[in-house]
Order: structure tokens, then C-alpha cells, then sequence
């Protein structure tokens, strides 16, 4: 029998009713917290209740820590505004202003935001204190996810607990023990699905660390002994390059995030035959769509007809997406508008009918994915546009079969062509120091090459081409 | 291009790219994993595009159900037997 998930439920009500926990935890490298401990205690020392009806930022040094605070705040926060662990520090003051955040629940011992709001302050814990205090729902969260925008500032997507969980069944009748596991950090989308997973159906969960490498999470991972597993297409690469693949035997290999090649797809095929391999189509605004379980890439067209509960639909070549899964909005007073007038999200994912089958051929905005990894080529231009023998740049994608792809920059400069190949080095290194200054290393151009022009439109914008 | 080349370009980049990444290189021996060398998957994503440019193949990209090298010996080899 399959159930959806208690729309009423939190997510503290959703594990506590579970079932039988023991034996079963969260992992993290350095730390594990049984589910029954987590039910019955508190990491935020008994403190809960003082944040109740408040909007919570969530920012902590680990996934771990994290991961339990989530699961005590969802049904007594207003509003959970959950930080990516890249968030720079600069986006902080924004972010607090944008969704009213009136508490900050943290691991870290100082805190420097200059932010004029009042707030609480909650420290949060690896270890479980006693703090059985009264957990009837007192609101139903807000829970609010980072995405990047192109600008750099984030936007701030608004879901619920069962905008996130429409995609999960509960209630399967499955006696086979299932662990789970993701090499995505759940303070994004595609990890918190995984925690939502373990959590809501009572099930183990191992995380990665940031200071782990991939050999020692995979020995971690077989050890606990992991049967579920997701991750973006250039984590499974990245740990099939690890001769510690061979100790996980999953059952279940998800990807997600990414577009999932022929290669990737046939490689884990190959090295987990007995593994059921699915790739799924998700977003942070769009929420789950639907999984493709053939093992080939692409989605056959007859998804976009037939996705129970998700209603599909391709205009000007990008795939729209309604279903209750999708958030409900951007935060925030100048936020873009989420969802057209008939409810569909527009995921910006262009694609294209062949034989039957849908293939993702780009983004209508030019975004490109590194690894999983937004890069937005305008906040990238910002940067390079910045140096005083540049006149424009547009950044682009160069497909990769590691990261999937990286990025590109054709630059116009000021002055004519350089004399010698030598200041050409030298002006392309240059260009590349003022970006790795101001930008992650995942956008800083792998390659700058200069043009003598780049195409313009009538509306004097720039002309990208999706590839 | 002889095979000898092949070895030094893909040792050189891995050095370049290591060096313009801010990652620690390892000593590159045959039996070095690749994942223990100090790069992360955007270097390798690097080095997989320059070699491109200087070696004209992608292996990876071309061998569809290869498994991919483990070592930098491994890793060597891949690009040898591409060339040849």
C-alpha cells in the first residue's frame, strides 16, 4: 500500500509515528545521532519552544547539525530559511531581511551579520540534550530554500513540507532494510529530498562530510551499509573514478541535478548491475517531476502526458511544470514571478523531440551547470567586464564529461588585437585573477578567448546560444 | 605524437592546472589513485578540456562504456590508447 505524506504532519510527528527506530541513525563522519534520540530529545538544548512562530535562519558549520534542527523546527518555526553552505556572508544580510528572520539557529560560536533586526540567537548541538517539551504543531513551516540568482544574490524559493515530500511514498510494505545515503549536502534540494526520505519514513541515513574525501565516504557509506544512494551525475563519476566504488552495493542509484548522459548512465549499469538506476528531473522551484527508470537518456515523450500528479507541458521549447510540488513563490518585495497565470513553472530547461524521446538541449538563459552548480553567465560577464582593457563578454558552456560542463568566456577588448601571443597570455591570466578574486572556483572561466565581436539583438542584448 | 609526449602533456597539465587551482599536487607515480592526487572533479574537468586542445581526443567522451582510469597510470594509458 502507498500513502502520501500526512499534509498536517510535521516532521518531528512524520518519525515519531514511524514505526520501530531502533537501530536506525543519522550518520554524519564525525558524529551519529540515533532516530529514536531525536524523537525523544533536543539538539537546540530544550530551546524549541522559544522559537516558536519565528522565522528561523538555519546556518550551521555541517549537514549534520542541520539536519537535526530541521527535523525539531518544522511545525514550530514559522518560516525555516535554510542556508546552502556556500552562502557568501555578503548575501547574509539580504536574506535576513528578505524573509523577516527573527532567530538564527547555529553551530558556530561568533557571528558577525551587522543586521539591524533583532534576534534570537539559538545554539544548536551535535548531541541530544534532554528537552521533551510540547511539540504540538503550532504552525505549518515555511520552509525556505537558496537558489542562486544572476546577480549572485539569491533568491529565496517557499515551499512546505508537502510542496517537498509530494514526490515521497510512505507506508511501503518493503520488509528489506533501506539506508540511505546522497553525496548531495541536504541544505540544497536534491539532498533534502533524501533527508525528507529518511526522516519521514523512519529510515537510516548516512551524510557526507565536507572534510571527507570520496574513498572514505564510500568506505563509510558500505559500511553502515547503504542500499539507496543519489547524487548529480559528476558525483557518480567522480566516485566511480575511486576504487572504494566497489564497497557500496546499492540497490537503488538516483541521479539528479544534472543531465544524465548516455556514459554515466551505462557506466553505473555496468559496475552495479544489480542496482536499479533511475534518473529524476527536479528543481528548487519546479520541485520533482518524474524519474526515468530505462537507463536511457532522455525522458520518452510519453512522460509529459502521463506523470501522475504532475502536470507537463513544453512552450517555446522549455518544459512547464504544475504540479503540488512546486514552490509557491519567490520571497521577497522585486522577486520574479514563479508561476505563470495557469500555474506552471517554467523550468528554463530546453528540450527537444527525437525519436520519441525528450533530450535536454540547454537553457533558454544561458545558466550553466557545473557539476550541479549554477553559474549565471551575466554575474560571471559582471566580473570580467570589470577590467579595464575589456569591452564585452559573453560566458558560455563547454560541454565536459567530468563536471558535465565549464565555463567559457569570448571576450571583445577595448584596443585592437594584441601584438604578441605572450600579452595575450598575459591579459587572458589576468582576466582570469580579477574572477577568481570575486567568484567560486566553479565560475571562473576555464578558457578566455578573444573576439573581435559578439552578436548583438535589435533589443541590445546579447545573443546566447543554448548549448 | 609519440607516446612519450603523450605522458609529459597530461603530467604538465595535471602540474598547471594543480598550480593554478591552489591544490597540492601528489609526486605522479603509475600507482597514484586519482582521487587521492589533490585535485577535485574541477580540475580533472580542466585537464580533460586542455588536453582535448593539445591532444586532439577526449576519450571520455568518445569511449561511451569504458570504465574510467582509477590511476594516473591508468589515467595514461586511457589517452595512449586513444591516440595511437
Amino acid at each position: 500500500m502507498k500513502m502520501q505524506p500526512n499534509k498536517s504532519a510535521s516532521l518531528w510527528h512524520a518519525l515519531n509515528a514511524a514505526g520501530d527506530l531502533s537501530g536506525r541513525s543519522v550518520f554524519g563522519a564525525e558524529a551519529s545521532i540515533a532516530l529514536s534520540d531525536l524523537v525523544a530529545g533536543s539538539t537546540l538544548y530544550g530551546r524549541g519552544e522559544e522559537l516558536c512562530g519565528r522565522s528561523v535562519l538555519v546556518t550551521t558549520t555541517n549537514q549534520f547539525t542541520t539536519a537535526s534542527a530541521l527535523i525539531e523546527l518544522d511545525g514550530i518555526a514559522r518560516r525555516i530559511v535554510l542556508c546552502p553552505p556556500d552562502l557568501p556572508l555578503e548575501h547574509l544580510p539580504f536574506v535576513i531581511d528578505t524573509a523577516e528572520v527573527d532567530a538564527i539557529v547555529s553551530d558556530r560560536t561568533t557571528f558577525a551579520l551587522g543586521s539591524p533586526r533583532p534576534l534570537i540567537f539559538c545554539p544548536c548541538s551535535r548531541e541530544i540534550a534532554p528537552g521533551n517539551y510540547d511539540r504540538t504543531i503550532q504552525h505549518q513551516t515555511e520552509w525556505i530554500l537558496l537558489t542562486s540568482g544572476t546577480t549572485g544574490v539569491p533568491k529565496l524559493v517557499v515551499h512546505t513540507l508537502a510542496s517537498l515530500a509530494g514526490a515521497i511514498e510512505l507506508g511501503s510494505t518493503s520488509a528489506e532494510p533501506i539506508v540511505w545515503s546522497t553525496f548531495y549536502d541536504i541544505r540544497r534540494y536534491g539532498g533534502l529530498q533524501i533527508l525528507l526520505r529518511a526522516a519521514l519514513t523512519g529510515k537510516s541515513l548516512v551524510l557526507t562530510s565536507a572534510h571527507e574525501s570520496t574513498a572514505d565516504f564510500l568506505a563509510r557509506a558500505g559500511s553502515h551499509g547503504v542500499t539507496h544512494i543519489s547524487g548529480t551525475p559528476s558525483q557518480w563519476r567522480r566516485a566511480l573514478m575511486s576504487p572504494s566504488a566497489r564497497l557500496i552495493d546499492p540497490k537503488y542509484i538516483r541521479l539528479s541535478g544534472e543531465i544524465a548522459d548516455q556514459a554515466i548512465l551505462n557506466r553505473l549499469r555496468s559496475f552495479y548491475p544489480q542496482a536499479r538506476i533511475a534518473h529524476a528531473f527536479a528543481s528548487t522551484e519546479a520541485g520533482v517531476a518524474f524519474e526515468v527508470n530505462d537507463g536511457i537518456a532522455g525522458f520518452p515523450a510519453s512522460v509529459i502526458e502521463h506523470t501522475p500528479q504532475v502536470d507537463m507541458k513544453v512552450e517555446n521549447h522549455s518544459l512547464r511544470i504544475r504540479s503540488a510540488r512546486t514552490a509557491s513563490c519567490y520571497l521577497g518585495e522585486k522577486a520574479p514571478i514563479l508561476k505563470g497565470a495557469d500555474g506552471f513553472v517554467d523550468t528554463g530547461d530546453m528540450i527537444e523531440l527525437q525519436d520519441g524521446r525528450y533530450h535536454f538541449v540547454g537553457r533558454r538563459d544561458g545558466m550553466i551547470n557545473v557539476g550541479g552548480l549554477k553559474v549565471h553567465p551575466e554575474e560571471v560577464e559582471a566580473v570580467i567586464n570589470r577590467h579595464p582593457e575589456v569591452q564585452m563578454s559573453l560566458v558560455r558552456t563547454k560541454k565536459n564529461p567530468v563536471t558535465g560542463a565549464l565555463v567559457v568566456a569570448d571576450v571583445v577588448l577595448k584596443v585592437a588585437p594584441l601584438a604578441t601571443s605572450r600579452d595575450m597570455h598575459a591579459l587572458q591570466n589576468d582576466i582570469v585573477l580579477i574572477c577568481r578574486e570575486a567568484l567560486s572556483s566553479y565560475k571562473v572561466p576555464a578558457a578566455i578567448y578573444f573576439v573581435p565581436a559578439l552578436d548583438v539583438a535589435e533589443s541590445g542584448k546579447m545573443i546566447r546560444v543554448n548549448a | 605524437m609519440t607516446v612519450m609526449t603523450v605522458r609529459s602533456e597530461i603530467a604538465s597539465q595535471f602540474t598547471q592546472v594543480a598550480r593554478e587551482q591552489g591544490n597540492r599536487l601528489a609526486p605522479l607515480t603509475d600507482s597514484l589513485e586519482l582521487l587521492e592526487s589533490g585535485l577535485d572533479s574541477l580540475c580533472f574537468a580542466i585537464i580533460v578540456a586542455r588536453l582535448e586542445g593539445a591532444l586532439g581526443v577526449d576519450p571520455f567522451t568518445s569511449s561511451e562504456d569504458a570504465l574510467f582510469p582509477r590511476t594516473f597510470g591508468e589515467f595514461v594509458e586511457f589517452y595512449e590508447n586513444a591516440t595511437k
